[in-house]
């Protein structure tokens, strides 16, 4: 018995040593959370953020305002999407920003924002993002935080490698992801790819006053897929850069039809050539169709102007205007140095990053080395242009940015980390995993001159376990590094309206001091403005009534209107006349289909009505304004079409002065 | 044979017995994207767990999909561990030593057999990729590990045996340690 008790033991020994198997596992990175993490990001109750954080709201359209360090939303921009919280492309004011020449077209899918530059840093002017389904540049003031200028680009599809800046922001891009035949010579067989499809750079002007957008010129180029673009820096500040993928032109299971090349290209513009071929008259204009929208802070409403003239130069015929550069593997990023010496390309199935060296580039010009044309324009060889690669970094390499201290982050979509790695000599040095799959990544001012060396923000695309699970549909994240020191460390991380694909940071100091409080009332020239209780009115012109409304702390004047009848169109102009900081006023009526209105202090917005039946229509304030909000309230009497109701209003405000 | 040997041994037969209705072994993938990780269950006559999220991440390599009916294994397995467990008993039943070492030396090779075979099937996915794959990584193969940890790009993959096969070493050592009690110490 004794026996086969010790035959039992061993047996049991035996299993444990095979249970333990499972334990033996590689170490994985531990965890990156400082210790200090929570303090690093506290910005205590009453204090500003060092930093504002602009992401692109992706599929929403918008985008988003965060502070950094602490991760909190301060506003949600609307730019392509309409906005039934403030109103904005349902108001009658901004209706106009949404126009295309594919008609109103209320939404897209918003993907990069790029700040304004001077001298190559960002100035805190204006914010550029690009609609990329209906191919659009937006301009937003960040005195106001408002959309004020949506251009159209014409004959291109899928605006995606846009809208990053010149060093002086003399020019915002765009180039075409999906490239389509030019506007009017579409009605092709698919089939005919190769032949009719192209890709086009376009050059939008942007005026160094006002800000105002318009397209210079677009440059026809071989339809590829163009996806990122950065333009140079100092000693390459003439050029602009493209990645593209699908140098294969294929046009369909692009899966893997377009994942065949070991290399696909990096297109350098060299923009400066571009405006001394137009100067010398060798552009060509043609016919063309697109919106330019404008919106105008004085009369607070927008315009929109339909252009119908391009300037194209066709790059085939322009020698030395643009190059290809051999990049592997179908390049994301296309990033250059801080000092405009190297440009980052990132082959998304690649596991090396090259760096290239724009002074090769300029020597391989200049002898011509050249290993081939495609469609005419002459392909550099990959050695002669390459500085060197990035070995052993990670698996799908994305984007990259730079900090002050000569280093380069790059994040990895398919292994999920950051990885940095040293520019000059090109070797890794730290990596830090990120939840989960990262797409672009963000280091205020990472794309200028001028880089901060305080954080990097990953811009995560799945967040899955990470927060309390909302059903299906999770949102996605962004998360906050400390890279002051060696080492990479996690400080924070925070969901993000829409899909964050890029976002970047700027010093709070350089928008603060030009952040608008309101806007002046006597500076308001809206033609249906009412300026005072005095000008309160409504007026009938056939069909149409217009309201001339006031709100102000704790009434709106008109309060009662009656002789409405159905069949009419009534708008409701709503002029906010407070002249203190935060006071918004709201507007909103029973059974309106569109939205409510938000009327900013000092401005007027309109509201357009059509009831729907006879009877009484409460309107109101929604904006908690002050005690008295709940009585900032009036009603709107509609009686029948037949009806001989006289128009009618009247304004306790009014009655009582 | 002592009649607690015996014993043993009829018991371990009946521990193999449960192999046919849990899982043998496991490849299980973990990576930063899989926190939960994903786990392909390996039975005696079938295969459960993610597979169709193994294939679909598969495919941006170029790895074949994994079908279970791409392996006769699957019918045969279940035959052959049921002949084990019979011949196990009837070697018990009959009281026989000499049985008892038959059978150890059946299992081992069977064992051998579904070793070589499984590292067939590994090399196989692993090697055999398509050319046309959206990731080729040069010099990169995919080759999951027959038993413990290996890094594959971002995939940490393991395979381990699961509570079938747990039970079938279990089973094997114990028949093993009567066979080596009743040889060398029984009669000393």
């Amino acid at each position: 018995m004794k026996k086969i008790r010790q035959i039992l033991v061993g047996m049991t020994l035996l299993t444990l040593i095979g249970g333990s198997f499972t334990s033996c596992k590689p170490k994985k990175v531990g965890s990156l959370m400082a210790g200090d993490a929570a303090q690093k990001v506290y910005v205590a109750p009453g204090k500003y953020d060092e930093f504002y954080l602009f992401t692109s709201g992706g599929f929403s359209g918008q985008l988003g305002v965060y502070g950094l360090p602490s991760g909190r939303l301060l506003k949600n921009i609307p730019v392509f999407s309409q906005d039934p919280t403030t109103g904005w492309g349902y108001t009658e004011e901004s209706k106009p920003m949404l126009n295309t020449s594919h008609g109103f077209v209320p939404w897209d899918d918003s993907h990069h924002p790029e700040l304004s530059k001077t001298k190559g840093e960002d100035d805190g002017r204006w914010i550029f993002i690009n609609g990329n389904n209906t191919p659009r540049i937006a301009r937003i003031d960040l005195t106001t935080f408002r959309t004020v200028d949506i251009i159209e680009l014409p004959n291109a599809g899928g605006n995606h490698a846009s809208p990053f800046c010149t060093e002086n922001t003399e020019y915002v891009v765009g180039n075409s992801r999906f490239s389509i035949p030019l506007d009017g010579k579409d009605d092709v067989p698919i089939s005919t790819f190769k032949e009719n499809f192209k890709g086009v750079a376009t050059f939008v002007k942007v005026d160094p006053e006002s800000g105002k957008m318009s397209v210079a010129f677009q440059i026809i180029v071989p339809g590829f897929n163009y996806d990122l673009a950065h333009a140079g820096k100092g000693v390459s500040h003439d050029w602009m850069f493209f990645t593209c993928y699908n140098s294969e032109q294929a046009h369909n299971l692009l899966e893997v039809n377009a994942s065949q090349n070991d290399k696909d290209f990096v297109m350098a513009v060299n923009w400066k050539k571009a405006e001394e071929m137009i100067a010398q008259g060798k552009g060509k204009k043609i016919p063309a169709h697109y919106m330019h929208n404008m919106y105008d802070e004085k009369t607070h409403s927008a315009t929109s102007t339909e252009e119908k003239e391009v300037t194209i130069l066709m790059a085939e015929e322009m020698p030395g205007l643009v190059y290809y550069i051999p990049c592997p593997k179908s390049p994301h990023g296309c990033d250059i140095s801080p000092d405009g010496k190297y440009i980052v390309a990132s082959g998304k199935l690649a596991a090396t990053i090259p760096v290239f060296s724009f002074d090769k580039l300029l020597k391989s010009i200049e002898s011509k080395a050249f290993e081939g044309e495609v469609s005419g324009i002459p392909v550099l060889k990959y050695d002669q242009v390459l500085a060197g690669e990035v070995q052993q970094t990670g698996l799908g390499p994305l984007h990259t940015e730079f900090d002050d201290k000569g280093f380069a982050y790059t994040s990895f979509f398919v292994s999920s980390e950051i990885v940095k790695w040293d520019l000059e000599k090109r070797v890794v040095v730290d990596r830090a995993p990120t939840y989960y799959s990262i797409g672009h990544l963000c280091i205020p001012g990472g794309d200028s001159r001028k880089p901060s060396g305080k954080y990097v923000v990953a811009l995560n695309k799945i967040t899955k376990d990470r927060y309390l699970p909302t059903g299906p549909e999770l949102t996605q994240s962004a998360q906050l590094f400390d890279i002051s020191g060696d080492k990479m460390t996690l400080l924070l991380d925070f969901p993000t309206i829409g899909e964050p694909h890029y976002a970047q940071a700027i010093a709070a100091e350089k928008i603060v001091k030009n952040s608008k409080k309101f806007f002046k009332i006597e500076e308001n020239t809206n033609p249906f403005a009412a300026k005072s209780e005095a000008e309160a009115k409504v007026v009938r012109k056939g069909n149409r009534v217009d309201v001339y409304m006031i709100a102000i702390r704790s009434h709106l004047n008109p309060d009662n209107i009656e002789g409405i009848k159905l069949g009419d169109e009534v708008y409701f102009h709503v002029t906010n006349l407070e002249q203190d900081w935060d006071v918004p006023h709201g507007f909103a009526v029973k059974g309106a289909n569109n939205s409510e209105l938000l009327i900013m202090p000092g401005e007027t917005a309109t509201l357009k009505w059509i009831p729907e039946r006879a009877g009484m229509f409460p309107f109101y304030c929604t904006d908690f304004c002050s005690a008295l909000h709940q009585e900032m309230q009036g009603y709107a009497r509609v009686s029948p079409a037949a009806s001989n109701v006289p128009l009618s209003f009247s304004g306790g405000a009014t009655a009582a002065e | 044979m002592k009649t607690s040997s015996r014993n043993i041994v009829i018991f371990c037969t009946l521990l193999m017995m449960v192999a046919f209705f849990v899982p043998f072994w496991k490849i299980i993938l973990e990576a930063p994207q899989y926190p939960e990780g994903l786990v392909m269950k390996i039975w005696l006559h079938k295969i459960t767990g993610d597979v169709e999220q193994i294939n679909g991440l598969n495919h941006y390599i170029g790895m074949k999909l994994i079908h279970e009916d791409e392996f006769p294994e699957f019918r045969i397995m279940p035959w052959a561990l049921g002949f084990l467990i019979a011949f196990g008993i009837l070697g018990a039943i009959l009281r026989k030593r000499s049985l008892i070492w038959a059978w150890i030396a059946t299992l081992a090779a069977a064992g051998g057999v579904a070793f070589y075979d499984f590292y067939q099937w590994l090399y196989d996915y692993g090697h055999n990729l398509n050319p046309h794959a959206a990731i080729k990584v040069p010099g990169m193969s995919y080759q999951p590990p027959m038993l413990g940890y290996k890094q594959l790009l971002n995939f940490l993959a393991g395979s381990f045996p699961d509570i079938g096969g747990y039970l079938v070493i279990i089973a094997a050592l114990g028949i093993v340690g009567v066979a080596v009690y009743e040889q060398f110490y029984r009669n000393k």
